[in-house]
């Protein structure tokens, strides 16, 4: 380890803690006695005239509490690190603590989740307790994102409603949750210019029934099969792919001309983050179960 | 000052000019006495009481659990009826404020009383001392014993007293770790060896400590480690009732026989017998005044008065009285009318106050708590149709221990309707976070400026269809641009 370009200030770090503490004591042994100067029990200072000092002494327990914790701080340095980069005969570090503190808690955890590894999750939903620690996971893990409610924001899925974009079985949430997703759709602007994309843009608003103009739609139909081979010819998307279903009204990015075009013209590009690493695969197991639940459950109604 | 003219008796003869001293002083072993009177009954009963109630409380069963546990882990504090969160540690303040100025009220009318007979390291001494007494003798054997070649009686006699003192200490221990864990558990497991090693390290933690300051460190603590004592002071003035000496009516101090007459003698009433000292348990001579290392015990006043009864003189040479009383003595009532001065009854009145405020804020406090946040990650949501949604994280604690429905009513804002089910149940002094979405019609929505718009969440707790305990928070709805 090296926090410095050389040892030279380690091995100074290193004197100066230990030579300090040894003048602590060396201070103490030259202060705890003292030549009497008068005979009146004060020290013979006077100051301002008259202002003299009583020797009122500390007890000598007090002494022997000083030099014990300097005895402390010489068996600390010796076992943790302290002394320079001298790591200390314990070997302790903060990342190591933090390790062994997160290994002890997974250890703790695991009873609470042996009975929900092997359950199918259709069972986990009908289990108030598994849906509770569920919930818990979501509001720490997802909301950020998805919301509160799982009904998420622009650019963040919806997870109540039906409309999955990798598909709703809890296999394929799981491998979302632990995998994390990268959604890309690559720019369309070779269509061609502003003319065509905003019919392409009307021909996809058309696919769900949206308000269009029906003769830029028209259009568009015969620019649409670029499109096609993610989103297949009814726009109907591919969860195989992550291609979005067209035709269902919901729209991640955003509903409208513009938006659309922003999005031919563009492309797209969204990610969810991996959480293998952040959570066990009995949570995400819980978690994905969870998931699930919020597009049945009676508790939020999809609009 | 008076205290300039005080005769100073050196309890060690003062060394010499130019020879050599430690100013870390060697500690004075203090053998207090034994004493008996008014005020030592006092402490004896506030001893038994203060301990019955320490150690007895953890086993009284309450509703089925422990009546009073204080449950870190789960973070829910259970005092008789009540549940607490550890957002209602308001109150654990306040209850610190009213100890604090009840402190202040005693300490202005009658000095240390609480040092001298309320005090953990007074009583916890106090027991110790009972104990160091009924295996080693009073003062005079103890002193004698200790002074004398090791023995086999003074082997046993130690080791008999430190036995007791560490079995106490122990029970102590495992009393206090009894607020915290259940106390029957606590004392099952430890018995069988199945206790958590956090719970043997404040069980040993807190024995050590009671073993250590009521028996080894005792008057150390007063006069060295307690900052209240040394603040104290600033609480007292002249019409503070001290335990005090009357200089004018006992000095010149002086032996004499029963029969003698002391006037004739050019005496005061003071027999010089030093028993005050020797039954002090910080070991003053309470004959030079008002010191800070007197705890106010009074033990002095007991044993005065009852050398006082056998020389046939009045009582109270050492009493507790005022620093005006005894300059210029008057009538009780006068002194009694001092004493109600206009700080201690401005302390009374906060006191009253207080208390009074606590005790209608614990009547009237809900039985439930409620928190809204507004959801972390998205401001507002624009729904098709123009419908406009906020989404806002509830927090609703049980501070009851039955299974409780709750229902949400959002009001405030026309038009607003919460979006999800309106209705749930919580478990016993559960606490849970619900999200929670309200939704503004397009029409109302359009009619609002963009920006925050006031909101009321009012959560009633439901009975059987009726509301019987309602609990309104304030949040805001946001309008987007």
């Amino acid at each position: 380890m090296s926090d410095f370009f050389s040892s030279g200030w380690s091995v100074f770090v290193a004197v100066a803690t230990v030579v300090s503490m040894l003048f602590c004591l060396v201070l103490l042994a030259i202060a705890a006695r003292r030549k009497v100067m008068s005979d009146d029990n004060t020290t013979g200072h006077a100051w301002d005239g008259d202002l003299t000092e009583l020797n009122n002494p500390l007890p000598r327990w007090w002494m022997w509490l000083f030099i014990g914790t300097v005895v402390f701080s010489f068996a600390y340095l010796l076992l943790y690190p302290g002394a320079g980069s001298r790591a200390g005969t314990l070997g302790w570090t903060s990342a190591g603590q933090y390790a062994a503190e997160q290994k002890a808690a997974r250890e703790a955890m695991a009873p609470v989740y042996a009975n929900y590894a092997h359950a199918p999750a259709e069972a986990l939903l009908k289990d108030p307790a598994a849906m509770g620690i569920g919930e818990r996971l979501f509001l720490n893990n997802c909301a950020a994102c998805h919301g509160s409610d799982g009904r998420g924001s622009r650019g963040f899925p919806n997870l109540t409603d039906d409309d999955w974009l990798y598909g709703g079985d809890a296999a394929t949430i799981e491998t979302t949750i632990a995998g994390g997703r990268v959604g890309q759709m690559p720019s369309m602007a070779s269509v061609g210019g502003a003319r065509e994309q905003r019919e392409l843009a009307h021909y996809v608003m058309s696919l769900s029934g949206s308000p269009n103009d029906s003769i830029a739609a028209a259009g568009g139909k015969k620019l649409f099969g670029q499109c096609a081979a993610c989103h297949g010819v009814g726009g109907k998307g591919n969860p195989a792919l992550g291609a979005p279903n067209l035709s269902d009204g919901v729209w991640l990015h955003g509903w409208g001309e513009k938006a659309i075009m922003t999005t031919i013209a563009n492309g797209r590009t969204n990610v969810m983050p991996a959480h293998k690493d952040r959570l066990t695969p009995e949570q995400i197991h819980v978690l994905a179960a969870y998931v699930m639940s919020l597009s049945r459950s009676r508790t939020t109604t999809t609009p | 000052m008076r205290t300039a003219t005080r005769p100073v008796i050196p309890i060690a003869p003062l060394p010499a000019a130019g020879e050599a001293v430690w100013l870390y002083e060697k500690r004075r072993q203090i053998y207090p006495r034994a004493v008996s009177g008014r005020h030592a009954a006092w402490r004896v009963a506030l001893v038994v009481l203060t301990q019955l109630v320490f150690y007895g409380l953890p086993w009284l069963p309450w509703n089925g659990r422990q009546a009073v546990l204080f449950d870190l882990t789960a973070r829910r504090f259970y005092i008789f009826d009540l549940v607490l969160y550890p957002q209602d540690f308001i109150y654990l303040t306040v209850l610190l404020v009213i100890c604090a100025c009840a402190l202040f009220l005693f300490t202005a009318v009658a000095g240390r009383l609480w040092c001298g007979f309320a005090c953990p390291q007074t009583v916890y001494t106090e027991i110790f001392l009972w104990i160091e007494r009924h295996l080693e003798g009073d003062r005079m054997a103890r002193m004698k014993r200790d002074a004398g070649p090791r023995s086999l009686d003074r082997l046993w006699r130690k080791g008999a007293k430190h036995a007791a003192w560490g079995a106490l200490a122990l029970v102590t221990g495992i009393t206090f770790v009894g607020y915290f864990t259940p106390i029957r558990t606590l004392t099952g497991e430890l018995w069988a060896g199945q206790s958590g090693a956090w719970e043997v390290f404040w069980v040993l933690f807190y024995a050590l400590a009671t073993y250590g300051n009521a028996g080894w460190l005792r008057e150390q603590v007063c006069l060295y480690m307690c900052p209240y004592a040394r603040f104290q002071s600033a609480m007292f003035d002249r019409d503070t009732l001290i335990v005090s000496y009357d200089a004018r009516r006992g000095d010149p101090r002086g032996t004499r026989g029963r029969d003698a007459d002391a006037r004739a003698l050019g005496l005061g009433d003071c027999i010089d017998c030093g028993l005050c000292v020797q039954v002090c348990p910080t070991g003053i001579d309470i004959r030079q005044g008002l010191q800070y290392a007197c705890i106010g015990c009074a033990a002095c006043v007991d044993v005065c008065n009852g050398v006082m009864d056998k020389m046939r003189y009045p009582r109270g040479l050492i009493r507790f009285a005022t620093q005006n009383s005894l300059a210029a003595p008057g009538a009780p009532s006068l002194t009694l009318r001092r004493v109600l001065r206009p700080r201690v009854l401005v302390y009374g009145a906060v006191l009253l106050a207080l208390c009074a405020g606590f005790t209608a804020s614990l009547w009237l406090r809900s039985p439930f708590r409620v928190d809204i946040v507004r959801d972390r990650g998205a401001l507002a949501r624009e729904l098709g149709h123009g419908e406009i949604e906020n989404v806002y994280r509830v927090q609703v604690m049980n501070a009851t221990e039955a299974r409780q429905q709750y229902r949400v009513v959002v009001e405030g804002l026309d038009g607003a309707a919460l979006a999800t089910r309106a209705d749930f149940a919580l478990g016993p002094a559960e606490a849970r976070w619900l999200p929670m979405s309200v939704r503004l019609a397009a029409e109302p929505a359009q009619a609002l400026q963009p920006g925050a718009h006031p909101l009321r969440f009012r959560i009633e707790r439901v009975e059987g269809g009726a509301p019987t305990a309602v609990v309104s928070e304030p949040s805001t709805f946001v309008v987007p641009r």
